[in-house]
């Protein structure tokens, strides 16, 4: 049996592209703005939690973690995998088009090898089929 | 100036991130696909529904040891970032820990690795490796 995913589905693969990579820029940019923290000025932390940026990139990591596990209940490990990678893509393009950073030809080249193997897996079956495990899901009821 | 015992001192330090972000994500993975569809859990269609199935994945052990391994693991890069630099340490970390991952999910979780998830996997290693140059 081909395992295709619904809709919904795919809704939540795209949310654990987008919400780990915006989340650590996010992080990333409020914690330069807090400034260095060291042992001697562990208070800063608790600074850094106003920070709205720190918010922001602690609430999308919290939603990243949620889709990500939630994806792991109807997906294999290897299918979810790529998903993950193509974070890197999404900073790579937020620091061209947003942040009008420079890309080299072999970061061109690296996003372009992580698209074709988000595209590999993509048309694959999302998940294998273990009966023994699926004999214990009908025997556990629920 | 790196000598040779700091270079196997870094990487050390790099392979224990790599082996505890694999036993982390496959425990993890394990765990989930024991739970199955966590649809099945929601106790009511409104938000209070969410409930079941967060109840449900704080009750499973190997969700539980494996989000154990993924927080040691944070610590762990700290170190390792600590001693190796970022430009070596994040790239290797992230190429070791998909194919380390694609390995385990064949082994321990009895995936069906085909031959396009392997490629997928070396193709997300050298496209890290390559967004790191």
């Amino acid at each position: 049996m081909k395992h295709t995913l619904t809709p919904q589905r795919y809704l939540i693969l795209l949310c654990v592209m987008l919400t780990a990579s915006v989340g650590d820029t996010l992080l990333s940019r409020g914690m330069s703005q807090v400034g260095p923290v060291d042992l001697h000025h562990l208070g800063l932390l608790f600074t850094a939690l106003t920070n709205l940026n720190v918010i922001a990139g602690i609430i999308l990591l919290i939603g990243f973690f949620a889709s990500y596990t939630t994806a792991l209940s109807w997906a294999d490990l290897t299918f979810v995998m790529p998903a993950t990678a193509f974070g890197y893509v999404v900073i790579a393009l937020l620091s061209r088009f947003w942040l009008h950073e420079t890309l080299s030809l072999y970061r061109w080249a690296g996003i372009g090898l992580i698209v074709c193997a988000v595209g590999f897996v993509a048309n694959g079956p999302s998940l294998t089929e273990h009966p023994e495990l699926d004999q214990m899901d009908a025997g556990a009821g629920r | 100036m790196s000598t040779p015992i700091h270079a196997l001192h870094q990487w050390a330090a790099m392979l224990f991130v790599v082996v505890l972000a694999i036993a982390g994500e496959c425990l993890i993975a394990a765990g989930m696909r024991r739970l199955g569809d966590l649809d099945r859990y929601r106790t009511s269609p409104g938000l209070r529904g969410y409930l079941g199935p967060v109840r449900a994945v704080l009750a499973s052990r190997f969700f539980l040891v494996g989000a154990f391994c993924m927080a040691v693991n944070f610590f762990a890069m700290l170190y390792a970032l600590s001693i190796a630099e970022l430009s070596l340490a994040a790239p290797a970390i992230a190429a070791l820990t998909y194919i380390g991952n694609a390995i385990a999910a064949k082994f321990f979780l009895h995936e069906n690795v085909d031959r396009r998830r392997w490629l997928a996997a070396i193709f997300v290693c050298i496209g890290v490796l390559l967004l790191a140059h």
